[in-house]
């Protein structure tokens, strides 16, 4: 199953990514109170994800070797960038990070129902789930902080 | 004659279960003022806390010189407490009300007309509008405007500018109470009633310090503990409040979290109703949705897990969960106690969840009252001046929008509904980077009532931001604005507010405003006036010139909602008592109590909200809405405790919370203009628990330094009735203060601001600020001369026998009131003691 572990390896290493990120924005819009505490609260969930899947990786193993699926490798975001604007560019680079990740445990839990691996099935759904939860803050946040932003930011 | 100020509630009127409550007249007079020396008595409802009571001002001379309880009103049958009796008037001829204008000019406030005040606002917005558009603007007001100026300033705002930009500080008091209803009913709306009272066997108050927020609701309380059938007393608080004590007194249960577990308490609650079987399985399946994610949710919260988080008492958990298990008819009440806490909607919510998981609401004696902090607090709700669209509309539903614009006659694209409305700390961020160029605060102190009030100085006194401050005096906003507009106040111009129960009051004007002073809708009116907003049939957009045209276009807007004013105008509401909403053909007398039914607002083309995710704000889509199909069932919402944002330290070990004191009201603008009040509580304190303050050497009216990461204040301390760890210091001190003579003149007016400490940080569903919840140390400063300047009488007596000159002296020196108990008990239209029709069908 080379091309499942790839996926394995790739669901831990972007939820992984994500952390982070979702850290990163979180200090670099510090002085944003419901951005700093959120984005904080959210890393833990992509941290748990990747817990979650830490018995799975031991079963399958982790693939880094396939070439085809490298590609969609995403950096995180190592730097933020400053005031409202800034803020909207972050969240949108969080989202699509998030996006990333979403797809990927969509992509797994197609190939757990094959397998019949209950185990994966029930980690997926439930990263799914959390995955969801961040995409949908991202969203209602972005949606809040856009025309402002855009119309009348100095 | 009783002194009002050493005895809180009054004299008992206890009564038997599902008897009604009787009746007892209060009064006050100004000294030298004889009840044959008034002129005459003008129908209005107190202005001083949420409760509503009903009043009638005496005016003598033109002077608004004493109140006196209404007896035939639903609300208080007659009663008032001390700030009704002794704070409704006197303000109103202080010799520093504002009587004119001012503006900046050189750096200094100066006095002007009303011409060249308004002209100024008015090329400054004209500016703003051309070169950044109405997202330049923002307005903040209050919980204590009529509903009349709420609904005009709405206008204003969403269909005149076009801003989202619209708050009040009810934000900082009530957003809690209105967020918790849209999740779980899908509307704001109280659902439960006073009359709740009479019929419960089980009352359960949670953060809710009701002896100190809403003293007659208290007494309401106090005759049934006192009579026969009383009900138990639970108390959720983690002070030993004159609620705790009531609980130990009925063989209720005091429950004392540790400060930012509310969460995991409720949880705990809630799992041993499902542990129990304490579950109305058949209720649940009819008129819920939900119920197998909040039990999973629940389940790692056993009684001692609880305990652990919480630091309660694992068998008094069981024992208050097993009265809301096994009692017939439940009242829950909530305050800020939740509000201002970590995990504020979450926890609200919970309360909710308990009722539904019983089936609990809608008959007498089960319900619910998500408490307002401030008296008209509800109206800003219902009208949209903070921000939510008036008549509980959807700001997300296209035809809930399309309704407004068609009644106001505009371009639907002209009001902002492409988002939530922006919330109060947002709006100060905005105008702290200049975003918002134009800040319009009316009848609130955000200086002294908003947290890290450092910050919040600094927003309104640069220069990025335009200020103006429209109030009765200049507060410590005022002195920072570029114009302040001198306001009438209650009293002195008319108009209706509503109160926690629906309850909708009349206010009538009793006297003339001082000098140049003019109502909030007045100046708004001039505003729009001097802007020349009109509407698509170019028609002026305010159609209306006097409160009760205002009245009668808000009620228009109501029809078809669940807040449904068309039934009421100011005709019906001259009569004896206050009406609860919803008023309508079919409910031609109001609404004693929501949801009889077990019908909920929740059908998606009918909701005020699609909901949230409690942890993280995150807003649900319509069409997950729909895929739920909640169809008139009310949601049961779980979610885990998380731990508060700002856990102690090794450097600030305690945690410290804000609260209210029963003497004074907000930040003490009336209050502290009556001399038997501001006596009473003359100077901010804190207070410490026993094993804390002796860890630290300090005693009984010592000077001591609080601090948190933001700031500090150095205040005397009382060793008081908080829990060990925990740091209580009242919010209402500013360094405004009056003269000596009205028990004023302290030296420390510069360095006791609670909010100095406090954090911005806020609730990610309901945005209320949490004042709750933040870490701190308390650092022994000098000795004290005498006792803490805090009342005896309430939560904030002393625990201990403080040492020789620390003792104080018993709270007292209110002037003389009147009380009298009516010996035949007027009839309350709604009340289900006397057959009223008591509840509604939706
Ligand atoms: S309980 Fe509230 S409304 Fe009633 S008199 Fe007291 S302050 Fe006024």
């Amino acid at each position: 199953m080379p091309h499942l572990t790839t996926y394995i390896g790739l669901a831990d290493r972007s939820e992984q990514t994500l952390a982070s990120s979702l850290r990163a924005v979180a200090e670099g819009h510090a002085h944003i109170a419901d951005v700093f505490h959120t984005c904080r609260t959210l890393a833990e969930w992509s941290d748990a994800n990747h817990e979650a899947l830490a018995p799975v990786v031991e079963r399958y193993g982790e693939a880094h070797d396939v070439d085809e699926p490298e590609r969609l490798q995403a950096a995180g975001l190592a730097e933020t960038r400053g005031g409202e604007i800034g803020l909207l560019r972050d969240l949108q680079d969080l989202h699509v990070l998030a996006t990333l990740v979403q797809t990927t445990w969509t992509v797994i839990a197609q190939g757990a129902q094959g397998l019949r691996d209950r185990e994966l099935l029930s980690i997926t759904e439930q990263a799914n789930n959390q995955t969801s939860r961040q995409l949908t803050w991202l969203n209602t946040r972005m949606k809040a902080a856009a025309p402002q932003a855009l119309i009348v930011a100095p | 004659m009783s002194d009002r100020v050493a005895d809180i509630y009054g004299v008992r009127t206890p009564h038997a279960r599902g008897t009604v409550w009787p009746a007892r007249v209060d009064q006050y007079l100004d000294p030298g003022v004889t009840e044959d020396a008034v002129d005459r008595w003008v129908q209005s409802a107190c202005l001083l806390c949420s409760n509503g009571c009903g009043m009638d001002i005496a005016v003598h001379d033109g002077r608004m010189v004493g109140a006196r309880g209404r007896p035939g009103d639903t609300v208080n049958h007659g009663r008032l407490g001390p700030k009704g009796l002794y704070g409704s008037t006197r303000w109103a001829h202080a010799p520093d009300r504002l009587t004119v204008p001012l503006v900046r000019e050189g750096g200094r406030l100066v006095e002007t007309d009303w011409e060249t005040a308004m002209a100024r606002i008015v090329t400054t917005s004209r500016a703003l509008l051309e070169e950044k558009g109405p997202l330049s603007h923002g307005f903040y007001t209050s919980g204590q405007l009529f509903l009349e100026e709420y609904y005009t300033l709405a206008l204003i705002g969403k269909a005149g500018l076009g801003t989202p930009h619209m708050d009040g500080n009810t934000r900082l008091c009530t957003a809690t109470s209105a967020a918790a209803f849209k999740e779980s009913f899908g509307a704001d709306g109280q659902p439960g009633s006073y009359t709740d009272i009479e019929h419960c066997d089980a009352v359960f108050l949670y953060g809710h310090n009701m002896p100190e927020t809403q003293t007659v609701l208290w007494t309401r309380i106090l005759d049934r503990t006192r009579g026969a059938e009383p009900p138990r007393v639970v108390c959720v608080d983690p002070r030993r409040t004159l609620v705790a004590l009531e609980a130990e007194r009925t063989g209720g249960v005091h429950l004392a979290p540790r400060v930012g577990t509310n969460m995991a308490l409720m949880n705990g609650l809630t799992r041993e109703l499902f542990a129990h079987d304490w579950v109305d399985h058949e209720w649940v399946a009819a008129h819920t949705v939900g119920v197998d994610e909040l039990r999973d949710v629940v389940a790692p919260y056993t009684p001692e897990h609880v305990a652990d988080v919480c630091g309660v008492d694992p068998s008094d958990l069981r024992a208050a969960a097993r009265i809301f298990g096994e009692s017939q008819a439940v009242l829950s009440t909530v305050l800020q106690g939740f509000y201002q806490s970590h995990q504020a909607t979450a926890a609200s919510v919970a309360v909710h969840n308990l009722h539904l998981l019983r089936g609990m609401l809608g008959r007498p004696g089960a319900g619910v009252l998500q408490m307002n902090g401030q008296p008209t607090a509800q109206n800003n709700r219902e009208c949209g001046a903070d921000g939510d669209l008036p008549g509980f509309r959807n700001w997300d539903n296209p035809r809930h929008v399309q309704q407004l614009a068609d009644a106001w006659d505009v371009d639907v694209m002209t009001i902002p509904h492409w988002a939530p409305p922006t919330h109060a700390m947002q709006i100060f961020s905005y105008a702290e980077t200049g975003s918002i160029g134009l800040l319009w605060i009316s009848a609130t102190n955000p200086a002294v009532s908003m947290p890290e009030s450092a910050r919040i100085r600094r927003v309104l006194g640069g220069d990025q931001c335009f200020v103006i401050v429209q109030d009765l005096f200049l507060t410590e906003t005022a002195e920072l604005a570029d114009v302040v507009l001198p306001a009438a106040g209650w009293g002195e111009k008319t108009g209706c507010f509503t109160n926690v129960n629906r309850t909708v009051h009349l206010s009538e004007r009793a006297v003339d405003p001082p000098g140049d002073a003019r109502s909030d809708l007045d100046i708004f009116l001039m505003y729009a006036d001097a802007m020349g907003f009109t509407n698509r049939s170019g028609q002026p957009l305010i159609g209306w010139r006097t409160p009760e045209e205002a009245f009668e276009a808000w009620a228009s807007v109501t029809e078809g909602r669940p807040v449904d004013y068309t039934g009421l105008s100011y005709d019906k509401l001259r009569g004896p008592s206050g009406i609860p909403w919803p008023v309508n053909a079919e409910h031609p007398d109001g609404t004693d109590r929501l949801y009889a039914d077990g019908v909920f607002p929740t059908d998606t083309d009918y909701c005020e909200t699609f909901g949230h995710d409690l942890l993280t704000g995150g807003a649900v889509t319509e069409q997950e809405h729909r895929a739920k199909n909640p169809a008139g069932r009310a949601f049961l919402k779980g979610a885990p405790y998380t731990p508060a944002h700002e856990q102690p330290s090794e450097q600030y070990p305690l945690l410290y919370t804000t609260g209210r004191t029963v003497y004074q009201f907000h930040t003490r603008t009336k209050t502290g203009r009556s001399r038997d009040l501001n006596a009473a509580a003359p100077d901010a304190w804190v207070e410490i628990s026993v094993a804390d303050a002796e860890a630290r050497d300090i005693v009984e009216g010592d000077w001591v330094r609080v601090e948190s990461p933001r700031g500090r204040i150095e205040v005397r301390a009382r060793v008081g009735n908080v829990m060990e760890g925990a740091v209580f210091a009242p919010f209402h001190y500013g360094h405004w203060e009056p003269d000596e003579a009205q028990g004023g003149g302290h030296s420390d007016t510069g360095r006791r601001l609670a909010n100095e400490l406090t954090m911005t940080v806020w609730d990610p569903v309901s945005k209320q600020p949490t004042f709750k919840t933040a870490a701190c140390q308390v650092i022994r400063l000098r000795d004290g001369d005498g006792p803490a300047p805090a009342p005896t009488t309430t939560a904030s007596a002393p625990v201990t026998e403080p040492p020789p000159g620390r003792r104080p002296r018993p709270t007292a020196g209110g002037g003389p009131t009147i009380s009298t108990v009516l010996e035949s008990t007027p009839t309350y239209r709604l009340d289900p003691s006397q057959d009223g029709e008591g509840s509604c069908r939706t």
